[in-house]
């Protein structure tokens, strides 16, 4: 796969190690803002390799786990209607609602469907006239404008039996709720690339400047992932604090402007709730005045349904770098990937389901030590 | 009929039939073709019985009389579903063979006999069933295995998704002591007969319409002559497991828990094909969670791992065949991967199916 293996080069990757270890002198914690840079450290072990002055948090970016509960529960209710086909990414399907999952709406008779595109399920609303098609439009500035795209589509075409459950998030404003709390421990970003080839860099500048702190623009394979916490350590060694760009072959300073003015006429900026973490003022988009035929929430009179989190669940300290997952009262034991409180034991690369399956690793090594 | 996939032409004419009172009348499944009455048994002697024409079958009994050869059998039975009902390499018709057939020959036994059950839906093109049929025929004759009884029923429109087959296998033991997970021991190597991830990245992206530049195929294949050539070759072939739902990890992970030992693969070992490895990479899968129809892994003793996958590799059905691991006293319970620069990750048991993530 060109574009791919060239970065997943070991001896590249193994020159990269060799001068983090011998750039970093002193104990930093680096957060990665992605869900798909967690994923890949995870999957490539790249955590293990760094050396141990090193900390790597994974942050709030895994567009399904910072999903907001009532959100959920909207899409629950929706879903549950008869005449509703209710469209989403597949992986939204099994993050549980206050007392259920799409899967469970599914098993009781709701049509729930997992598209790969926001388009196929404006298909699925034109080839089913009769039926109400919902869209559950979910994730950072990087699926925002396909999704964006969709609802442009339903109006051009008059699809009026379409519409979306709007919630989305935004980077920037993360990042800076976790920079301005007094308790935060994170020294440098690695900076979300799928998110920035879309939104450009301009964004954060103004950031590094105002916290001090280096922000690299990063990539998802081993070799961009290593190429950003170079950039970060170099950095923060030196004292700098700087925004910088390690993914040069996606993203420019300013984006993706068609999108951008896509983006801007769909959807407007509003406060949002950030599942285990709570409102961050102006950090997602809710659809624009202009667009309100589209929406679910509307459409559905869903907004009085309200919803409250688990007492148990530690999710946001975890998401905000405060708390191991482990440290968490409640995990491993009324929290497991099997019954999850919160939805970061509930994706692959949530911070709480990582450190479940290595921590079984880590405790089966620890046994078989004591038994020698 | 659901299937959007065009069926191959097959020796079934429907024009060709002598029967007086055919079934052509009927071009596709009704309720009478379950009810027992003539309608039934029209099914049974134009569809089932000329294509798997056998003297047991012939017999026409409630059930069928059977004589084993000496030794122990294994016995063993599975339901196929499967959407599209036909695919690139294959068809519900060959998995329903395979499967079995491979169940069989993971506890190291030579496939003779299946039954086969058919749920069909109201409104099935008969084409579309004589289809399948010909191709479980075909499947049956070419791994040498007979199908020697049967049923069907037919379900309302609606209530099922236009055929599901369940086969049951008697097959009879080629070695003792017989492959099982319990024989896995600290030092064995772990082999494996070919690619991961061809079948069912196949189906899926056939499901979803998905349409990549390379034409993915299913790998459905009955595993047992390739069985046989391993354990002629060794008696140290401790463990076979046919990685179908839930790929290679799943079936991993179910050896190590039921063995109580570590497994630890080399990533870098692996052998996936390239248009395999880039649909995952799309929908966001791991191709070692991903269904296989036609390849299976071995726990071998370390000093027979170098002849056994010598052997594999000069069967056609183990072409690919690589050595991809080892069994280790380390993390108990657990299956875990050296990636390619160094580290271990855990491949831990999936919760339910695999989903595409969304970014």
């Amino acid at each position: 796969m060109k574009y791919q293996e060239e970065f997943r080069n070991s001896g590249a990757v193994q020159r990269l190690l060799t001068e983090i270890r011998e750039t970093v002198t002193r104990p930093w914690s680096l957060m990665e803002v992605c869900g798909g840079q967690t994923h890949s450290i995870l999957r490539n072990g790249l955590d293990q390799l760094l050396p141990e002055q090193i900390r790597l948090i994974h942050g709030p970016g895994c567009p399904v786990c910072v999903t907001p509960l009532v959100a959920i529960d909207r899409a629950l209710a929706i879903a549950a209607r008869p005449g509703v086909i209710f469209c989403s990414f597949g992986d939204m399907l099994r993050v549980p609602g206050s007392d259920k999952d799409l899967f469970r709406i599914k098993s009781e008779g709701g049509d729930v469907r997992i598209v790969y595109s926001p388009l196929d399920a404006v298909k699925i609303a034109r080839e089913n006239p009769e039926r109400e098609v919902v869209f559950f439009a979910i994730g950072f500035e990087t699926t925002a404008p396909a999704n964006a795209m969709a609802i442009e589509v339903a109006r051009r075409q008059g699809i009026r039996n379409f519409s979306a459950l709007v919630s989305h998030v935004l980077v920037p404003p993360a990042i800076e709720a976790i920079l301005s709390s007094p308790k935060t421990r994170v020294n440098a970003f690695l900076a979300a690339g799928h998110v920035c080839s879309v939104m450009g860099t301009w964004e954060y500048p103004p950031l590094a400047e105002k916290y001090k702190v280096p922000i690299v623009v990063t990539g998802f394979e081993p070799y961009d992932l290593l190429v950003g916490i170079l950039g970060c350590v170099r950095q923060l060694e030196r004292g700098e604090y700087r925004v910088e760009n390690a993914y040069a072959r996606a993203v420019n300073e300013k984006g993706n402007i068609p999108a951008q003015e896509l983006l801007s006429r769909v959807f407007t900026t509003v406060d949002r709730a950030w599942r285990g973490i709570g409102v961050i003022p102006n950090s997602g988009w809710k659809l624009s005045e202009a667009y309100q035929d589209f929406d679910a929430e509307r459409r559905f009179d869903v907004g009085g349904i309200v919803a409250s989190e688990s007492p148990l669940c530690h999710s946001g300290e975890v998401l905000q770098g405060l708390l191991k997952p482990n440290q968490c009262p409640a995990f491993g034991k009324q929290c497991t990937p099997r019954t999850p409180l919160g939805a970061t034991m509930v994706s692959n690369e949530g911070a709480c389901s990582a450190y479940y399956n290595y921590g079984r690793l880590i405790a089966a090594e620890e046994l078989l030590c004591a038994a020698k | 009929m659901r299937s959007e996939v065009a069926v191959e032409p097959v020796a079934f004419d429907p024009e060709q039939w002598t029967c007086p009172l055919p079934l052509r009348d009927y071009p596709r499944i009704v309720m009478g073709h379950g009810g027992g009455g003539s309608l039934s048994a029209e099914l049974i002697d134009n569809i089932f019985v000329p294509a798997f024409r056998n003297e047991e079958l012939e017999g026409m009994a409630d059930s069928t009389v059977l004589t084993l050869p000496a030794g122990r059998i294994a016995f063993s039975t599975d339901a196929y579903v499967v959407h599209p009902l036909f695919f690139p390499g294959g068809s519900i018709g060959e998995l329903a063979v395979h499967g079995t057939c491979n169940d069989l020959s993971m506890s190291g036994a030579k496939p003779l006999y299946l039954s086969a059950s058919f749920i069909l839906e109201e409104g099935l093109e008969m084409k579309t069933l004589a289809a399948i049929v010909e191709r479980m025929a075909k499947a049956a004759r070419e791994a040498g295995v007979r199908i020697v009884t049967g049923d069907t029923k037919v379900v309302e429109r609606g209530h099922a998704d236009g055929c599901y087959i369940t086969t049951a296998g008697i097959g009879i033991l080629m070695a003792e002591p017989a492959p099982a997970p319990m024989r896995a021991q600290v030092g064995d190597v772990v082999l494996v007969s070919g690619t991961l991830g061809d079948h069912g990245m196949t189906v899926m992206s056939l499901r979803e319409g998905l349409s990549f530049e390379t034409v993915l195929e299913s790998d459905s294949a009955a595993l047992h002559p390739l069985v046989e050539a391993m354990l002629a070759a060794s008696d140290k072939v401790h463990v076979l497991r046919d990685p179908t739902r839930g790929g290679l990890a799943t079936s991993l992970n179910e050896i190590a828990q039921s063995s109580k030992l570590g497994i630890r693969l080399e990533e870098t070992a692996l052998p996936v094909r390239p248009a395999v490895a880039s649909a995952c990479e799309i929908l966001g899968m791991d191709p070692m969670y991903v269904a296989n129809e036609g390849k299976l892994v071995a726990i071998v003793g370390r000093e027979d791992a170098d002849r056994v996958l010598q052997v594999m590799r000069a069967h056609p059905l183990g072409r690919d065949a690589a050595r991809i691991g080892e069994v280790v006293a380390e993390h108990r319970g657990t299956l875990v991967a050296r990636t390619r620069f160094g580290a271990t990750r855990i491949l831990p048991l999936q919760i339910g199916e695999q989903l595409p993530r969304i970014c």
